[in-house]
């Protein structure tokens, strides 16, 4: 028998491996189970969001104003006041989480954030510009400003980085994303320091929250919202074959250049509508992934959907402590997020993630 | 005149024990090599003899004293280190690291060996002329190709003029002319100045054909110590790394030189290690 | 590449001749560095002497002369130059040659030209103590800058606990490693930091926040002799310390390794660079505040210009940025922005941010 043949036989004669998730199409099984148990968590944060604040509500008072609205009851009322509120969180969590998601796997770097690599930044040079040039003062009036900043921004930051010979390192991306972000911040704090009214405007802004917010800001960003969600959501394999390098990917027979245009793409929309919604709001892009990578494993197909869902959690998680922690005052989300983030990302720097250079 | 010898030494990394309870002695005026398959340990024991790792357990010794609670710069004097990823700072000239060899000779408030700056000048020169980078001196230490640059941090350890030099891996990334430059330059070193020398080297037949000492490790333990003869025979590669070979007199220099055989290409083809797992 | 030439034995009797082709080199290096500080000595003039206010050079001898005798003061300039533009100047000069030294230890230190203590949180740890003093405490003056000490400090503390620990790798790369770490930890604790500052700006009158809005820029408004003092006293302490440690810096810049196989205890001699280095930072920053990018831009651009990396060379280019920053603040600007006088962070953060880009871009290249 020659040493062919033996090889060939006792591979066949090998036992199957344990999980039987048949390539390409992801299994059913635990990780659905999570999933909706995500799903349920949400569903619970939104209750909560709906009935938590300086004036607490049962859970039968909010049934009832979503069921059988009564425009006489105070109650009711405070509910949808807070029903504007709660959808802005959901969108732009699930806007952040998606982006955060798909810009550590396009990224190849695990700490990559919009409020880390200099989009925030770009946002709020944008904002003030539109106040102090234009006069701008309403919510509505920033958004298409933060977008583009925040658009620009981002190319700005992905370009730089990549430059040289290893393309965007974590460190390359978290420096010259923060290099960005203090050039930025200067540029804004000329205008700042020469005009108080401008200040007196954006500092509200800039803090990062859903609060104050109406559906005048929410609906012109939606469009953008479901296109960026759209083109991120689709990019699941593609983003897995990304992980594993440029070359392998293209031995896979992936267009690395286009699929990655078109995912960075997705993610501007997504930062960019978040960023105009919210303000800039740091750390959920970041953690949230991570959070999926211990349960989901590193499979984007799953981590995408899993980021959907429970990024919002958190931003309205947060955005509800927010509002009973400091009373009669709010902290707003932005705040609450980077006190909670803050810890959780050193964590993850001391484990070693992301310090591959 | 410098002894390098550990006992019942013990190194580990975080909580992860790489050697224990080892003992052996570079014997001095030698060139002794030091092999094995990957991670099996040789790197961690020239970084132990080096002072780069304190020992969890064990004692290393330069001539009978304990290195470990000799001032540093002191030991540096006598005992030189070229380690395996080198990094030379931007911009910065030939000679001027070259000179930076010298700083364990060197200081603000220590009494300077009798001639000073000369003294330091001379040992460079010396250095690169030995290393044949004289020419270099004035050109950016990046600019050179990886033989030259693998030179020029010979001649920085040159120019350290200790009497014992550990070399961890300097033939890697070489092509073959710049390994068989390297192994020469460090053997001259040796059979003129004396200096006792230990290598890491991956290439067993280049370990084999230069060294006057080999040390064989495999997990952590030395299995075999000696010179190339009695050391490099089929057992030994079979043992250590898990291959199935042939040893012959190499029919330049008379060393053992190792051929592998493994599924093709040979008339007795055998199974490699990896086969045998199923 | 061998020639004949490097056959022939080398006359080692004769003490070592630099080859003609580096000598010029070394003698250009020295003369930019003589050109630095010739620089630093005319803007240092121009400070004082021009400007919105001018002063002739012989009524400057007679004001100073006046001063350290006690004789007769000229009214209006004696004031202006001795409590205002005098000082202004020296703090300016202090806290230049501060930032430009802490920031070129961390980026040879860190081995990467963009690495500082702006970048990587210890500046917002300064801002973040001294806007919460000035918000929730109302404190004014000296309460605000030993504030901003002690956070630089607390910062730059826990972001050398965290590099330190966390997982180890093996040999040399562990000295990279815990620089990356380091690094991104700043960045990370930066971010926090920051939101800190929005947060506490919100929570404050807009007089107050415009006030704290100057401080955070970094300002040589309110620079006195006092503070002048103080921060000279610190540089007279940490400036031989840079001295002292710039032999183990040179060698270090070799590798962990290969520095520890020269006699460098590693592990000591980081950390006290790391000390000194913060605690320049520091000082320069309960001074002035964090004035933007100083410490960042002084040792890549001393070293574009002196062609080599080079500590004096850094803390003169700091203080050339500081000084011709501030001139534009307090002279230039007012006459474009109807007689506000910006902060002179304003200006090297504007300034300072193409510039940046451009270091960006060319040093990312040039790994290419």
């Amino acid at each position: 028998m020659s040493p062919l043949t033996t090889t060939a036989a006792s591979a066949a004669a090998r036992p199957a491996p344990e999980s039987a998730t048949a390539p390409g199409a992801p299994g059913l099984g635990p990780l659905a189970l999570w999933l909706l148990a995500a799903v349920v968590v949400l569903a619970l944060v939104t209750a909560a969001s709906l009935a938590v604040g300086a004036r607490g509500l049962a859970p039968e008072t909010v049934w009832q104003a979503l069921t059988r609205f009564d425009p006489a009851n105070g109650d009711h009322a405070v509910v949808h006041a807070r029903i504007p509120r709660t959808v802005l969180g959901l969108l732009a969590g699930g806007a952040l989480g998606l982006a955060g998601a798909a810009m550590q796997g396009v990224a190849r770097n695990p700490l990559a954030d919009p409020g880390i690599i200099g989009i925030n930044a770009g946002a709020a040079l944008a904002v003030v510009t539109g106040i102090y040039v234009f006069g701008l003062s309403s919510l509505t009036g920033y958004i298409w400003f933060a977008f583009i900043g925040a658009a620009a921004a981002a190319v700005l930051v992905y370009l730089v980085a990549s430059l040289g010979r290893d393309g965007a390192t974590p460190v390359k991306l978290a420096l010259a994303g923060a290099a960005l972000s203090a050039g930025l911040f200067s540029l804004m704090n000329v205008i700042l320091v020469s005009s108080r009214d401008t200040l007196d405007r954006f500092r509200f802004w800039q803090v990062g929250g859903i609060a104050g917010r109406d559906w005048s800001v929410i609906l012109p960003a939606l469009p953008f919202l479901l296109v960026g969600a759209g083109l991120v959501l689709a990019t699941g394999r593609i983003l897995n074959n990304l992980a594993l390098g440029d070359d392998i990917a293209r031995g896979l027979g992936q267009r690395v250049g286009l699929t990655r245009g078109i995912t960075a793409l997705g993610i501007v929309l997504l930062c960019g509508s978040a960023t105009a919604l919210a303000g800039p709001i740091g750390f959920v892009g970041l953690i949230i992934p991570h959070a999926v990578r211990f349960l989901a494993g590193p499979d984007y197909r799953w981590i995408l959907p899993f980021s959907l869902i429970l990024a919002p959690a958190l931003l309205l998680a947060a955005d509800v402590i927010g509002r009973v922690i400091l009373l009669p005052g709010e902290v707003p989300a932005g705040i609450m997020t980077a006190l909670v983030g803050a810890p959780v990302f050193v964590w993850l720097v001391r484990r070693g993630k992301g310090a591959g250079l | 005149m410098a002894t390098l010898q550990t006992s019942g030494l013990k190194l580990k990394y975080d909580q992860r024990t790489v050697i224990e309870g080892l003992s052996a002695e570079i014997p001095e005026g030698k060139v002794t090599m030091i092999v094995g398959a990957n991670a099996c340990g040789k790197s961690t024991l020239l970084r132990g003899l080096a002072r780069l790792l304190k020992p969890a357990a064990g004692t290393v010794t330069l001539d009978g004293r304990d290195i470990h609670r000799r001032p540093a710069r002191e030991v540096a004097r006598t005992l030189g280190l070229l380690p395996q990823h080198p990094t030379a700072p931007d911009g910065i000239t030939v000679r001027d690291l070259v000179g930076r060899g010298r700083y364990p000779h060197q200081g603000f408030f220590r009494s300077r060996p009798a001639g000073g700056p000369a003294q330091d000048e001379r040992a460079v020169q010396q250095a690169m002329a030995a290393t044949e980078t004289l020419e270099l001196a004035g050109r950016n230490v990046d600019e050179l190709s990886g033989g030259q640059r693998q030179r020029v941090w010979i001649a920085m350890a040159l120019a350290q003029e200790t009497d014992v030099l550990l070399l961890d891996e300097p033939t890697t990334y070489l092509d073959l002319t710049h390994q068989v430059e390297v192994l020469d330059l460090i053997t001259d070193l040796n059979r003129r100045r004396g200096t006792t020398v230990a290598i890491v080297l991956h290439d067993l037949n280049l370990a084999a054909r230069y060294a006057d000492h080999i040390i064989a490790m495999k997990s952590g333990q030395i299995v075999a110590e000696g010179t190339a003869r009695t050391v490099v025979t089929e057992a030994m590669v079979r043992d250590v790394f898990g291959l199935e070979s042939r040893v012959l007199p190499d029919p330049v220099s008379g060393a053992p030189l190792i051929i592998p055989l493994g599924r093709h290409h040979s008339d007795s083809p055998q199974t490699t290690t990896l086969e045998l797992v199923q | 590449m061998r020639t004949a030439d490097t056959k022939t034995p080398v006359d080692l009797s004769l003490p070592v001749a630099k080859t003609p082709a580096e000598r010029p080199k070394l003698i250009a290096q020295h003369r930019r560095t003589a050109v630095l500080a010739l620089a630093v000595v005319a803007l240092f003039a121009a400070s004082v002497l021009l400007g919105s206010y001018t002063v002739t050079i012989p009524d400057f001898f007679r004001i100073l002369g006046a001063h350290l005798t006690d004789g007769e003061k000229i009214p209006g300039a004696s004031f202006i130059v001795m409590e205002h533009k005098l000082p202004r100047a020296v703090v300016g000069t202090l806290i230049g040659a501060a930032f430009g030294l802490s920031g070129a230890l961390f980026q040879t230190m860190l081995r990467n030209p963009l690495a500082s203590p702006d970048v990587i949180g210890i500046s917002y740890g300064a801002s973040a103590a001294a806007v919460t003093a000035i918000v929730v405490f109302g404190a004014t003056g000296a309460a605000v800058s030993g504030a901003a000490f002690a956070g630089a400090l607390g910062v730059a503390t826990l972001i050398y606990a965290i590099s330190r620990s966390g997982s180890l790798g093996s040999g040399g790369q562990r000295g990279d490693a815990a620089g990356s770490r380091l690094i991104l930890a700043g960045v990370g604790i930066a971010a926090a930091l920051h939101a800190v500052v929005s947060f506490l700006l919100t929570r404050t009158d807009i007089r107050t926040a415009a006030d704290v809005l100057i401080w955070l820029n970094g300002s040589l408004n309110s620079a006195n002799w006092d503070r002048a003092g103080v921060l000279g006293i610190a540089l007279l302490v940490l400036v031989p310390a840079v001295a002292l440690l710039s032999g183990p810096l040179r060698i270090l810049e070799l590798g962990d390794d290969t520095a520890a196989g020269l006699g460098v205890r590693v592990g000591a001699a980081r950390l006290a660079i790391v000390i000194t280095a913060v605690g320049l930072a520091a000082a320069a920053t309960a001074a002035a505040g964090p004035v933007a990018f100083v410490a960042f831009l002084a040792g890549p651009i001393a070293r574009r210009f002196i062609r080599k990396a080079s500590l004096p060379a850094a803390a003169l280019t700091g203080v050339l940025i500081v000084l011709s920053a501030d001139y534009v603040a307090a002279n230039v600007a007012p006459l474009l922005l109807d007689g506000t006088v910006l902060p002179v962070g304003v200006i090297t953060g504007a300034l300072g941010a193409p510039f940046l880009l451009w270091l960006l871009v060319t040093s990312n290249r040039k790994d290419a």
